[in-house]
C-alpha cells in the first residue's frame, strides 16, 4: 500500500489520509480499524506548500459516551498523522448524528466474527424495548450454532453483551446492535 | 454557582437565561456523575461477575454522559468568561470539566437527591436505575428536540444507551420482585426507601424554565409512572397506594444545592485529590 499517494503535483489528497486512518485500530478489539468501526465522518485537507504545511482535519464521533478507547484513538491518529511528517493536525468530535452499528462496514463485521466476536445485528431489527426479548438469534462466531443465549446485556466492555452458546458450550461476546 | 460579578449587576433577561443554561446542564451532569459513583461501589462487590461489570458498566456510560454535559457547561461559561469560585479553590481562568466536578462544593451541586442516597443492597441499586433510567428516557426524549442543538446532540446520543439502562434495571426488578420472599421483600424495602425520592424528578428548579428545557417538566410525571406502575406490576411490587401520588411525603432541594448528608462523604472521596494537591495531573 503506499501510503504516500499524491497527485503530480505531489500534494496530499484525502485519499492518502483515509488510508492512513485505516492504520488506526481500535485498542480493545486490533482487528478493526477506525474506518471499519465508522468513526470518521469526515476528512479535509488544505494543501500547503509542503506536506509539513497541510491542514488535515479529521472529525470523529464516538460509539459510547463513556468509551475509554476513544482517548487513546484520537491519541494514535495524530501520532500516526506526525510520523508520516503532517504537523498541522485538527482533530474534532461531533455527537451528532449519533454513531450506530449500522454504520460498521462489512468488512468490519467479518473481521469481528474471524476474531470471536459476534457482530451486530442490523438496528431496525432488533434495537426494541421488549423486555426479556429474544434479541434475534445471535450466531456463535466459534461453531456457527444459532442455538444461543443471553447472559447479560452488558460484557467485557459497554458495547457488548455477553452470550453463551448451547451446542459447543463457549461464552462469547456480542457487538451489541447500537 | 457564585460569581462576585453578579452581585454587582442586576441580572438581565439574557444573563438569567444564560445562568439558567448552565443551571440545566450542571443539574444533568451532575445527577449522572453522583449516581455513576453510587454505582461505581460495586466495583469488585457486585453479587456475581457478571453484573459486577453490567453496574459498571452502566456507571461508565453514566460518566460519559456527564463528561458531554459538563464539557457543554464550560464552553458556555468560557465563552462569557465567567468563573465558578469555589471557598478556598485556586483561581482559574478556565473553566473545565474537571474545575467543575472538582472544585465545587455541596451547595453548589445539583443532583437529584435520590442520587447521593447509599446504594443498600442490589435491590435498592437496580430500583433507583430503573426509577432514574426511565425518567432519563423521557427527559432526553423531550430534550432531543431542544433549539440547543449540543444539547440535542447529547441527548440523542446518550439516550441509546439509556435504553439499554432501562431494559437491564426492568429485568432486575421482575427478577427480584416476582423471585422468592427474601428478594420480594427487599424489594419492597427499596421500595419503601426510594419512592419518596421520585417526586423531586418532576418538581421544576426556577432553571428548568420552558425557555431553557423546551417543555414543562412536570409533564412527564404521568408517562413515567405509567412506565414504572407495568414493570413493578409484573413485578408483583405495585401496591394500589402508590396511585396517590399526592398522598406521599416527595423530598426535594438537590436540584438547587440543599442535600442530604450523604453527598459531603462522597465529595469528600471524589474531590480528595484535587482538594489536597491543587492542580494535580497527570
Amino acid at each position: 500500500m503506499n501510503l504516500r499517494e499524491t497527485d503530480i503535483n505531489n500534494t496530499t489528497t484525502e485519499n492518502s489520509i483515509w488510508q492512513i486512518l485505516d492504520t488506526v485500530v481500535d485498542p480493545e478489539v486490533p482487528v478493526l480499524s477506525v474506518i471499519d468501526l465508522g468513526i470518521i465522518r469526515n476528512v479535509t485537507v488544505e494543501s500547503g506548500d509542503t506536506l509539513e504545511n497541510d491542514a488535515v482535519e479529521i472529525t470523529i464521533t464516538p460509539t459510547y459516551s463513556g468509551c475509554p478507547a476513544m482517548e487513546a484513538i484520537t491519541m494514535d491518529i495524530r501520532l500516526k498523522l506526525l510520523e508520516r511528517g503532517y504537523k498541522n493536525i485538527s482533530i474534532k468530535k461531533i455527537l451528532s448524528p449519533a454513531w450506530t452499528t449500522d454504520w460498521m462496514t462489512k468488512a468490519g463485521k467479518e473481521k469481528l466474527k474471524a476474531y470471536g466476536i459476534a457482530p451486530p445485528l442490523d438496528v431496525p431489527q432488533v434495537c426494541d424495548s421488549k423486555l426479556f426479548a429474544e434479541t434475534g438469534a445471535i450466531q456463535c462466531p466459534l461453531c456457527g450454532s444459532y442455538h444461543t443465549q443471553l447472559i447479560s446485556r452488558f460484557g467485557s466492555t459497554a458495547c457488548k453483551a455477553l452470550y453463551q452458546c448451547l451446542e459447543c458450550k463457549e461464552p462469547f461476546d456480542y457487538f451489541k446492535c447500537h | 454557582m457564585t460569581n462576585t460579578k453578579s452581585l454587582q449587576t442586576l441580572p438581565t433577561t439574557e444573563t438569567q437565561l444564560f445562568t439558567d443554561q448552565v443551571d440545566f446542564l450542571l443539574h444533568l451532569a451532575d445527577t449522572n456523575l453522583i449516581l455513576a459513583q453510587r454505582n461505581a461501589e460495586w466495583c469488585g462487590h457486585g453479587p456475581v461477575l457478571e453484573q459486577d461489570i453490567a453496574i459498571t458498566n452502566i456507571s461508565l456510560d453514566l460518566l460519559g454522559q456527564a463528561r458531554n454535559f459538563y464539557q457543554y457547561a464550560a464552553e458556555l461559561i468560557n465563552a462569557h468568561n465567567k468563573t465558578i469560585q469555589a471557598p478556598g479553590a485556586i483561581e482559574t481562568s478556565d473553566t473545565t470539566e474537571d474545575s467543575l466536578a472538582y472544585l465545587r462544593t455541596e451547595r453548589q451541586f445539583k443532583n437529584l437527591l435520590i442520587t447521593e442516597l447509599p446504594k443498600i443492597d442490589w435491590a435498592h441499586t437496580v430500583l433507583r436505575q430503573l426509577f432514574y433510567s426511565i425518567y432519563q428516557f423521557l427527559l432526553y426524549g423531550q430534550l432531543q428536540n431542544s433549539t440547543d442543538a449540543q444539547l440535542a446532540a447529547i441527548a440523542e446520543k446518550s439516550i441509546k444507551e439509556v435504553a439499554y439502562h432501562v431494559k437491564w434495571s426492568s429485568e432486575w426488578i421482575i427478577r427480584l420482585g416476582d423471585g422468592t420472599d427474601e428478594s420480594h421483600h427487599r424489594m419492597l424495602k427499596a421500595m419503601e426507601n426510594y419512592w419518596p425520592y421520585t417526586g423531586e424528578f418532576f418538581m421544576p428548579a426556577k432553571y428548568e424554565s420552558e425557555a431553557v428545557t423546551g417543555m414543562n417538566i412536570s409533564s412527564l410525571e404521568q408517562p413515567w409512572i405509567e412506565q414504572v406502575k407495568t414493570v413493578l406490576d409484573e413485578a408483583t411490587l405495585w401496591l394500589p397506594a402508590f396511585e396517590n401520588v399526592a398522598a406521599v411525603y416527595m423530598h426535594s432541594g438537590g436540584k438547587t444545592g440543599v442535600h442530604t448528608e450523604h453527598l459531603g462523604f462522597i465529595l469528600a472521596e471524589m474531590q480528595y485529590l484535587q482538594r489536597t494537591y491543587p492542580g494535580a495531573a497527570w
